[in-house]
């Protein structure tokens, strides 16, 4: 199974990523996201974050889940190479327990390729298919 | 038959997708784009000013730009505007880059003044504007200062001492937007923007050096301080992370608040809510700070820009003329005045990739262009050339005075990867006297003009149809990119 791979769009870019479970999708979402912005092969995971969100659907979910990778990469000035993803379902949604891992930018050590600049919800999509596949286009 | 068989040519260079294309459209659509243009244009983004044309208390007519392609929900040079009675806000007509902008600085240098100094102009520059992805800017903000910068835009940073007072005279809102409101601000927006403060981001932002290499119009250049062979200075930028979290944290909540207000919406992104509603109010006040944000981060710039001649060429900024010429938004929704059918109206105007080109005699325009109108200014991209146009009173007329914003992308960056070459595009720069200099080659690829619409033909349609006219032609020197 790929992990994820990328789809274009004229004026940005689009990635699918794949998973046994969703939350190993989610995890691989992350991966293409930052290979996106860097090259992971390159990126250490020495410092890790946790955070936890929750939302009233599976792909508001991915959303908010892929905003709040880009938020610490902006503010904690790191890129992310290893994503531990636990999701509940609740009542009234979904629940995200994120630990990622990775190590502050130093680009005279990692690739230096593209901003991203938000995530859209266009095409987003989660498929709850064999495997698991998600969608996401990011505006760059 | 396509959707394109549904439209109508009705003089040279403009189309109109009549009201009954569709029965949901509450205005029309019309399309200011080339017979060539319109061949190549994808349907989608004809699709897209369609849905425009149904939101609630759209006015006259959903209005596509010369250089129009299609974006999320709401096109990519696209201008639309709304009845402040019955109409929306959408952070959609708006985009996640809120005051998305161009500034033009001039000066009374010619090429022959700094030829010798090109190449130390260009890596000064390179090295005291931050740019690229995971930059940080140079100054440091204390915590309670970004809500000043939020909220006052380039009068914050003219008072911290980046500028001159003369300079807020010049730039579109004079650089603030009074509606801003800092406290409506998310935590998330502000910390993103904190450390982003005077940077030039990615992507298609650029600082060039310029030489005005065309005149076509000497009265109005003349108004504009602008002379053949003059060196300027152009920048392209925007909010950064603060306002794409601005607009991403609100199409989350418009895509609460236009199932709770029973809006019909055929695509998600035109999320949007009524304009008396709570949630446009907040979106439209902190959508406001996020252009602040914009201005002052411009306008930080603009000083190190002035600082970066200084110190190369040895003379004081004042002593080189180095006044700003305009700063145009192409990014923004705003509340104008404009006629419909015979009357005057407040309206809310959201502009997406396009710029304002409001005509003579507008009071938003300063006093020493309003007789001509305002200047607008066009970027080209990579070592093409740039323009500067004006305003006109046929703007006012049929575009809520508007016009286009740039050249807009043809191909998708692995596209321009795979067709270019970083090296070889560096080198037929060179050859052609332009010097570039970019955090990665990536980007010199992904940005090679070859990947984005020829801007001369969007700015001649603009002239052609009368929607904005030319004034000059900047032709790149030094480009640095992020």
């Amino acid at each position: 199974m790929k992990k994820f791979e990328y789809f274009d769009v004229t004026a940005d870019i689009g990635f699918k990523a794949y998973g046994n479970d969703l939350d190993e999708a989610f995890e691989n979402a992350g991966l293409a996201m930052f290979n996106i912005i860097s090259n992971t092969d390159e990126v250490d995971a020495v410092n890790s974050i946790s955070f936890e969100i929750s939302s009233e659907d599976e792909v508001s979910l991915l959303y908010d889940y892929l905003e709040e990778l880009l938020f610490h990469h902006e503010i904690d000035f790191m890129l992310f190479s290893d994503f531990d993803v636990e999701i509940k379902k609740l009542a009234d949604g979904y629940s995200l327990n994120a630990t990622i891992m990775g190590e502050p930018i130093d680009w005279d050590k990692h690739e230096r390729k593209t901003e991203i600049k938000a995530i859209t919800f266009h095409m987003m999509d989660v498929k709850d298919s064999r495997p698991f596949e998600l969608q996401a286009i990011v505006d760059l | 038959m396509t959707i394109k068989d549904n439209i109508n040519k009705i003089r040279d260079n403009v189309y109109e997708i009549p009201g009954s294309f569709n029965k949901k459209m509450r205005a029309s659509g019309r399309l200011y784009i080339d017979d060539e243009s319109f061949e190549a244009l994808e349907e989608g983004a004809i699709e897209q000013i369609v849905n425009v044309a149904c939101l609630p208390g759209v006015q006259r007519y959903s209005i596509g730009l010369p250089d129009i392609h299609f974006g999320y929900g709401f096109p990519i040079g696209g201008v639309a505007a709304f009845s402040m009675r019955n109409g929306i806000v959408s952070p959609g007509g708006v985009g996640f880059d809120i005051n998305c902008g161009v500034r033009l600085i001039k000066s009374n240098l010619t090429l022959a003044d700094i030829e010798e100094h090109l190449d130390e102009l260009t890596e000064k520059l390179f090295k005291n504007i931050p740019s690229g992805v995971g930059s940080k800017g140079k100054i440091r903000l204390d915590e309670g200062e970004i809500d000043k910068v939020l909220d006052y835009g380039a009068e914050w940073a003219v008072e911290n001492g980046y500028g001159w007072p003369e300079d807020l005279e010049v730039l579109e809102e004079n650089g603030r937007m009074v509606d801003a409101d800092s406290s409506i601000v998310s935590d998330k927006a502000k910390k993103r923007g904190i450390p982003q403060l005077g940077s030039l981001g990615s992507g298609n932002h650029f600082l060039e050096i310029q030489e005005v290499d065309e005149i076509f119009n000497e009265e109005v250049a003349k108004v504009f301080g602008l002379e053949k062979g003059m060196i300027v200075i152009m920048v392209h930028s925007g909010s950064r992370g603060c306002g794409h979290q601005v607009c991403s944290d609100y199409l989350r909540q418009m895509d609460k608040a236009y199932k709770k207000y029973k809006i019909q919406i055929d695509d998600r992104q035109l999320a949007c809510a009524p304009l008396d509603s709570k949630e446009a109010q907040n979106y439209i006040q902190a959508m406001s700070a996020a252009a602040n944000y914009a201005w002052a981060n411009r306008q930080l710039m603009t000083h190190w820009i002035r600082e970066t001649f200084e110190e190369v060429l040895g003379k004081s900024a004042k002593d080189m003329e180095m006044d700003i010429v305009y700063d145009v938004a192409h990014n923004i929704v705003k509340m104008e005045s404009h006629k419909v059918y015979n009357r005057e109206e407040d309206l809310l105007v959201h502009r997406k990739g396009a710029t304002r080109a409001f005509g003579p005699g507008r009071e938003e325009v300063p006093e020493k262009y309003r007789a001509v109108g305002q200047p607008v200014l066009i970027p080209g991209t990579m070592g093409t050339a740039s323009y500067v146009l004006h305003g006109t009173q046929t703007a006012m007329d049929e575009t809520f005075g508007s016009t286009a914003h740039g050249a807009g992308r043809i191909l998708s960056r692995s596209q321009a990867k795979k067709d270019y070459n970083p090296d070889e595009i560096t080198g037929e720069m060179e050859s052609k006297g332009i010097k570039i200099k970019a955090t990665s080659k990536h980007v010199i690829a992904e940005e090679a003009p070859g990947a984005y619409k020829d801007v001369d033909s969007v700015v001649r349609v603009s002239d052609s149809t009368g929607i904005a006219k030319l004034v000059a032609k900047l032709k790149p020197l030094a480009v640095c990119k992020g």
